[in-house]
C-alpha cells in the first residue's frame, strides 16, 4: 500500500505539470478564440446563433470521443503537410488534446462573452458613443471592462471543465493525471485512481479559487485581489512546470502500448531490455487499440505489441480463417507492404478471444464447446469487453453456432471477469493469456468450426526503425520466448487484489 | 453663421419614416428646444446633429461645415451631448467620467483634473465627489456630473435629449435654471429635446413643435403664446398656458 502510494506520487510532478501545461495552453487558446467571438457574436444576433449553437453541440459531442476525434484528422493533415512542405508534425499527444480540450473549453467563455457584453445598459453603451469613443475605445474602456466579471464566470467555468476534461488525453498518448486512472483502473491499482483523480480535483479546486479571486477583484475594482488571484496562478503555473523544464536525455526509442495490464508488462519488458543496453526510453501507454497502430505506421512510437487477429481485421479488414501460420505469413508481407511496418516476430503466446464459463456453472450445463453453448445460450446472459460486441470475430461465432442469448452486457475487461464471479454474466469474452483464468477456475469453451482467429503476439516495428539494428537486436531475443503460462502468470500478477506487482515488477518475472 | 444647418433631411428606419423631409436653421448662441409627444422624431433630429444617427437624405452642416465627411467620434468629441438617462459609466469615478472626452482628445492628466474641478464648480457639486462612484450619487447630482460630463472639452454646442426627464419637480426646476445660466454664461448654443412644452416655453429662446416626422412649426415662446393656426400646434401650446392662467388666478385668490 505505502509503496504503490509512493511509486505514485514519484511520477506526480511530471503528470502533473503535463496536465497544467496542456489546461493552461488549451485554455488560454480558447481564451483567444472565445473571447472576440463572443464579443462579434453580442452585436450580431445571427453570429450569436451558430456560434453558440456550434459550440453547444461540440459540448455534446463526449470529450473521449472528442479527443479521440482529432487523431485521425491530424494524422490525415500531417500526411499532407508532408507531401506539400516535406515535413508532417506529430499528430498524437499534445497537439490532438489541445486542439480538443480548446474547442471544449470555449462554449462558457463565449456565452458569458456575448451575454455580459449583450447584458451592459443600452444606455451606457450610446453615451460612450455620444461622448466621441470609436468602436474600438467603446470596447475596451467600457464594455470589456463593465462584462469582465460575467466574462471571468465564464472561464473559471471553463477552467474547471478542461482540467477535469485533460484526464482523457491519455488514450492519444499524452501524459496527464488521466495516466493513474486509466492504468490504475486496467489493473485494479485503487490508489493510483484515487491518487489520480484526487490530484485532478485538487487543481480543479486551486485553480477556481484563484480564479475565483479575479473575478471577485474585478467585479468590485479590487485591485488587491485581482494581484492575489494572478500571482497565485503564476506561481502555481511555474511550481507545476518546473519539473518539465529539468534537463532531460532525448529518449532514444518509444515504445507503445494499448491500455491493459498485458500490454504494460511486455512494454515495460521491451523498454528493460533497451535500457539495460544503455538507451533512454520512453513509454506512451494506453494508447487507443486503432491508435497505436497508426501511431507506430507514422514513427511516433517506435515499437509495441500487437495480437495478429487484431491485425487481420481491424488493419487488413479480412473476416477469413485461414489458420495461424498462414495469418502470420500474411500479415508479415502485407504490413510491409502497406505501411511498412516489420512485424519482427510472434513472442510465443496467444492472446486470443476465447468464451469463458465458471467451471461449475459450465458443468452444471454440460457445456463443453461453443456447439453445446448454442444449445443453452437463449436461457444465458454473455458478457463482452467493450469492443467484442462490435468486433468481426463475434460476428463470426454468433453466426456459425447460432448463438442467441437471453441478454448481452458490455464491461470494462476488470469489472467483466467480477460479473462471472457475481453471476451478472454466464459467460464472457475471455482473454486466453489472462491470469485470471486459471486463478478464478474459468473453463475456455472449444472452438471446432475454428470460428475465432488465431492471436498470435507479435512485436511490431515502426517503418523507421525497420533497419535499426541495436533495436532489432534486443528485441529479436525475445521471438517464442515467452509461452501462456508465464504470460497467465505475470499478467495475474498485476491483475490480483492482494501482493499485487507492478508492471515493471511482473516484465522481471517474464525476463528470467 | 448659423451653428447647425440641417438641409432636407429624413430618416427612415427599416422602410418606416420617423423624420419626414425638414430644414432647421440654428444661428449661434441660441437655446433651442424640440418639442412634441413621443414618436414626434425630436430624439431622431437631435441625433443627426452629432451624426449618432445619419439622414437617409439632405445634408447636416455644423458651422458651416458638411459633418458627412467626418468621422463621427471626432465629431462628437466637439459637441456636447446629455442623456435622459444620464448613462454615467459605472465603473469610473465621477472625476473620470466628467474626463473622458479630454483623455479621448488626449489632454495631460494635469489639465483634466484642473478641468474636473472648475466643472464640478460650475454645476455646483462639491469637489469631493470626485473620487465616488456614480451610483453613491443622487439623481440630480448624477445629471449635473451628466452635464460637466457633455461640458468637459469645451463644446460650443450643447445637445441635450429630456435632461431632466427623470428628475423631481424642486431638482428639475433647478437644474433647468442652472444649465440656462451656464448657456448664457458660456455663450453655447443649445438644443434641448423635451416632452414638456412649459419647460421649453420657459427656458428656450426658440421652439421647433414636432408631430408624427413633421417640425410644424419654428418660432419664439411670445408668438407661439399669442396663438397659432395649426390645430396641433395651439393645442400643445394651450395646455401649459392654461394651467399658468388657473396658477395665476389662484395666487390672486
Amino acid at each position: 500500500m505505502a509503496d504503490r502510494l509512493s511509486a505514485a506520487l514519484a511520477v506526480l510532478p511530471e503528470r502533473l505539470g503535463w496536465h497544467v501545461t496542456l489546461s493552461a495552453c488549451a485554455l488560454a487558446l480558447g481564451l483567444a478564440i472565445a473571447l472576440p467571438l463572443g464579443v462579434a457574436a453580442a452585436r450580431s444576433p445571427r453570429l450569436k446563433g451558430i456560434t453558440l449553437a456550434s459550440a453547444g453541440l461540440v459540448q455534446t459531442i463526449p470529450s473521449l470521443a472528442l479527443l479521440a476525434l482529432f487523431y485521425p484528422v491530424l494524422l490525415l493533415l500531417s500526411g499532407l503537410a508532408t507531401k506539400v512542405l516535406g515535413h508532417g508534425f506529430p499528430a498524437l499527444g499534445f497537439l490532438p488534446s489541445l486542439l480538443a480540450l480548446t474547442l471544449y473549453s470555449m462554449l462558457p467563455i463565449l456565452r458569458n462573452a456575448a451575454a455580459g457584453v449583450s447584458g451592459i445598459d443600452p444606455a451606457v453603451v450610446e453615451a460612450a458613443r455620444g461622448v466621441g469613443m470609436t468602436d474600438r475605445q467603446r470596447l475596451w474602456r467600457v464594455e470589456l471592462p463593465l462584462a469582465a466579471p460575467v466574462i471571468m464566470a465564464g472561464v473559471r467555468t471553463a477552467a474547471v471543465w478542461t482540467i477535469g476534461a485533460a484526464t482523457l488525453s491519455t488514450p492519444v498518448g499524452q501524459t496527464s493525471l488521466g495516466d493513474y486512472i486509466f492504468s490504475g483502473l486496467q489493473t485494479e491499482d485503487w490508489v493510483a485512481v484515487l491518487v489520480g483523480c484526487a490530484a485532478s480535483a485538487g487543481l480543479a479546486l486551486v485553480v477556481d479559487g484563484l480564479l475565483g479571486l479575479i473575478e471577485d477583484g474585478v467585479a468590485r475594482r479590487d485591485g488587491k485581489r485581482l494581484w492575489a488571484g494572478g500571482v497565485g496562478l503564476l506561481i502555481g503555473l511555474l511550481a507545476a512546470l518546473g519539473p518539465l523544464a529539468l534537463p532531460r536525455d532525448k529518449p532514444a526509442y518509444v515504445i507503445g502500448a494499448k491500455n491493459f495490464s498485458e500490454q504494460y508488462i511486455l512494454a515495460e519488458l521491451m523498454a528493460g531490455k533497451l535500457e539495460a543496453k544503455g538507451a533512454a526510453v520512453q513509454r506512451r501507454v494506453n494508447l487507443g487499440s486503432v491508435i497505436a497502430y497508426r501511431a507506430l505506421a507514422s514513427g511516433e512510437i517506435d515499437a509495441y505489441v500487437d495480437y495478429s487477429g487484431t491485425l487481420w481485421a481491424n488493419i487488413l479488414n479480412r473476416t477469413d480463417n485461414p489458420g495461424r501460420t498462414a495469418v502470420l505469413d500474411t500479415l508479415r508481407k502485407d504490413l510491409k507492404a502497406r505501411d511498412g511496418v516489420v512485424l519482427l516476430a510472434p513472442l510465443g503466446f496467444e492472446n486470443a478471444y476465447a468464451l469463458a464459463m465458471r467451471r461449475d456453472r459450465a458443468e452444471q450445463l454440460g457445456v463443453k464447446t461453443l456447439a453445446d453453448l448454442a444449445t443453452k445460450s437463449s436461457q444465458l446472459t454473455m458478457g463482452g469487453d467493450l469492443e467484442f460486441f462490435s468486433r468481426p470475430e463475434w460476428a463470426s461465432v454468433e453466426k456459425q453456432y447460432g448463438l442467441r442469448f437471453k441478454a448481452r452486457r458490455q464491461f470494462q475487461p476488470t469489472f467483466m471477469y467480477r460479473a462471472l464471479e457475481s453471476r451478472e454474466a454466464d459467460v464472457i469474452s475471455a482473454f486466453s493469456s489472462d491470469g485470471r483464468i486459471a486463478a478464478d477456475d474459468l473453463v475456455l469453451l472449444g472452438d471446432p468450426k475454428g470460428a475465432l482467429p488465431p492471436y498470435d503476439a507479435v512485436i511490431l516495428i515502426s517503418p523507421k526503425r525497420a533497419d535499426d539494428k541495436r533495436l532489432l537486436d534486443v528485441l529479436k531475443p525475445l521471438a517464442g520466448s515467452i509461452d501462456v503460462k508465464a504470460m497467465q502468470a505475470a499478467n495475474y500478477a498485476v491483475d490480483r487484489d492482494t501482493g499485487k506487482k507492478s508492471p515493471a515488477e511482473a516484465a522481471g518475472l517474464l525476463a528470467r | 453663421m448659423s451653428a447647425i444647418v440641417l438641409d432636407q433631411v429624413s430618416k427612415t428606419y427599416g422602410g418606416q419614416t420617423v423624420l419626414h423631409e425638414t430644414s432647421l436653421e440654428i444661428a449661434q448662441g441660441r437655446f433651442v428646444a424640440l418639442v412634441g409627444g413621443s414618436g414626434a422624431g425630436k430624439t431622431t433630429l437631435l441625433k443627426l446633429m452629432n451624426g449618432l444617427s445619419t439622414p437617409t437624405s439632405g445634408r447636416v452642416l455644423i458651422d458651416g461645415a458638411d459633418i458627412a465627411g467626418r468621422p463621427g467620434p471626432e465629431l462628437r468629441r466637439g459637441i456636447g451631448y446629455v442623456f435622459q438617462e444620464i448613462g454615467l459609466f459605472p465603473h469610473m469615478t465621477v472625476a473620470q467620467n466628467i474626463g473622458v472626452t479630454p483623455d479621448l482628445l488626449g489632454w495631460s492628466a494635469g489639465a483634466i483634473a484642473a478641468r474636473v474641478d472648475e466643472l464640478l464648480d460650475l454645476v455646483a457639486l462639491p469637489r469631493a465627489v470626485a473620487g465616488r462612484a456614480p451610483s453613491q450619487l443622487s439623481g440630480g447630482q448624477r445629471q449635473r456630473v451628466g452635464v460637466a460630463r457633455a461640458l468637459a472639452a469645451r463644446p460650443s454646442i450643447l445637445l441635450m435629449d429630456e435632461p431632466f426627464g427623470a428628475l423631481d419637480p424642486v431638482t428639475r426646476t433647478a437644474l433647468a435654471d442652472d444649465v440656462r445660466a451656464l448657456h448664457d454664461q458660456l455663450g453655447l448654443t443649445t438644443v434641448m429635446v423635451t416632452h414638456d412644452v412649459g419647460e421649453a416655453l420657459l427656458l428656450a429662446d426658440e421652439v421647433v413643435v414636432m408631430a408624427d416626422g413633421w417640425a410644424l412649426t419654428h418660432a419664439s415662446p411670445r408668438e407661439l403664446l399669442a396663438g397659432h393656426p395649426d390645430p396641433v400646434v395651439a393645442g400643445l401650446i394651450a395646455a401649459p398656458k392654461k394651467q399658468a392662467e388657473r396658477l395665476a388666478e389662484l395666487a390672486r385668490g
